[in-house]
């Protein structure tokens, strides 16, 4: 009987669990094309566990915001009238640049005008490891959600679709370090490959040496991979370096504050369909965006 | 009843880990709640608990992750073995040594899995000393203040019952 316990053969036991998952990832580097079984079933799985936990944190959230903040909410209430008040006369200078604006896009006739369909979707966890940058999503397949589409928040671009279940799906962030996309400086339209660093911090790879780069200049997509679509907002230049006429270590701050997102919007349309110029491409899932 | 302990361990971590930490610690998560928990299993239970629950746990958040199944439980499952081995070969009840054993687990843990990915050539990892470190230094409070209060949690409840016995 003492043979069949494996608790007297740790050394066997270790071995196997060792062998078990070298096997496992082996499985996986040599036919990374779909999603594994095994990761939709546990993600879907646990993105109930997800949920419910949320759920119950965002009870005792919305407890203390009714029942103990009452008095801050209505000092806000001042500030935001005030605040209206001086949004509205922005709105009319704004409404009268947006004219000039859309006059001079027509005649010019640049380009088509962008209709995207968006979803909004709550965050309902945050990334399981620190290793990885994701967040999930109450969205999933059963509401039109894919992979690959592009999630975005009203400051600015968040990240992209790369596993939906039926009711969740997860989102890999733009600061992963697995993550990229195709980004240009709006000021001089000096295009590049931003890349996430894993930090909170995001870097524009391939910059020509000639562009024009200023510290502050606004980083928006450029669209070019096919699956941001194009001039939403990444952030600003916080520092650079050139080295030998090249640029180097083009670091972004990113307008979207990663840690406090709440509710996202998917973009249901992809840019292409949109009337976009750029083309899908076919790249496994995860690595779709992937770092060169 | 050891194993539902685990698994409920397990799983609080994983909530807590992906509920909490992201608002704690502002997006960069510098803890690793999962690994903490593995640890404190094995040095509690012993080097196979330590290995199975670090197999587990590594498997459920590699495949809430975005990157390869398999590589954060071998990583999680070795330095539960390790953990729980030494935990059984020397005394590790005081501070200190609890201390170095959570510091070393992090660094231990962060180099597998760093190394396989950096082997496999599927990910890099351009100077990751400081939040090695940080995530090493981070796991180590959690995991003392863990060990602190479940340890405390026996002699509250007795001192709670002396106190109620005294009164009658």
């Amino acid at each position: 009987m003492a043979l069949l316990d494996l608790r007297q053969r740790t050394g066997w036991l270790f071995m196997a669990v060792t062998v078990g998952h070298i096997l496992l990832i082996s499985a996986q580097v040599n036919t990374r094309r779909g999603v594994p079984l095994l990761e939709a079933v546990t993600f879907g799985a646990f993105a109930e566990v997800q949920r419910v936990a949320t759920s119950a944190i965002g009870s005792v959230r919305d407890g203390w915001t009714n029942y103990f903040a009452l008095q801050e909410i209505r000092r806000e209430n001042v500030e935001l009238r005030d605040e209206v008040a001086k949004l509205r006369v922005g709105l009319q200078q704004e409404q009268a640049l947006s004219q000039q604006t859309r006059t001079l896009q027509q005649l010019l006739d640049l380009r088509s005008s962008i209709k995207l369909s968006t979803m909004a979707a709550a965050v309902i966890a945050g990334g399981a490891s620190p290793e990885f940058r994701t967040i999930t999503i109450d969205k999933g397949t059963g509401d039109g959600i894919a992979t690959d589409m592009a999630v975005i928040s009203p400051v600015g671009v968040v990240g992209r679709i790369v596993l939906p279940t039926s009711r969740a799906a997860k989102v890999q962030l733009l600061i992963d370090r697995d993550a990229a996309a195709g980004a240009l400086i709006e000021r001089s339209r000096a295009q590049g490959v931003l890349v996430g660093t894993g930090t909170e911090r995001l870097r524009l790879d391939h910059v020509p040496g000639t562009a024009d780069v200023k510290v502050g200049d606004r980083v928006v997509t450029s669209g070019i991979e096919g699956i941001y679509p194009k001039g939403f907002a990444i952030g600003q230049i916080e520092s650079f370096e050139r080295r030998a006429g090249e640029f180097a270590a083009v670091m972004i701050r990113p307008a979207v504050e990663f840690s406090n997102l709440e509710v996202v919007l998917v973009v249901v349309t992809a840019p292409a369909d949109a009337g976009g110029r750029a083309k899908k491409t076919e790249t496994a899932p995860s690595k779709a965006t992937g770092a060169p | 009843m050891r194993a539902a302990g685990v698994l409920i361990a397990i799983a609080l971590a994983l909530a807590l880990q992906t509920t909490l930490a992201r608002f704690v610690v502002g997006g960069t998560a510098a803890i690793d709640l999962v690994l903490v928990a593995v640890v404190y299993i094995a040095l509690t239970s012993g080097p196979v608990s330590g290995m199975l629950s670090g197999s587990v746990a590594g498997l459920i958040q590699d495949s809430l992750s975005s990157g390869l199944l398999g590589i954060g439980g071998l990583a999680k499952a070795t330095v539960g073995f390790i953990v729980g081995f030494l935990g059984q070969q020397f005394i590790v009840t005081a501070a200190l040594p609890r201390l170095v054993i959570f510091v070393g687990a992090t660094v231990g843990h962060q180099a597998l899995f760093m190394g396989i990915y950096v082997l496999l050539q599927q990910r890099t990892f351009p100077s990751p000393w400081k939040a090695v470190a940080t995530q090493a230094l981070g796991n180590a409070i959690v995991g003392m203040i863990a060990f602190a209060v479940v340890e405390s949690f026996p002699g509250m409840m007795e001192r709670r019952r002396a106190g109620r016995r005294s009164r009658h």
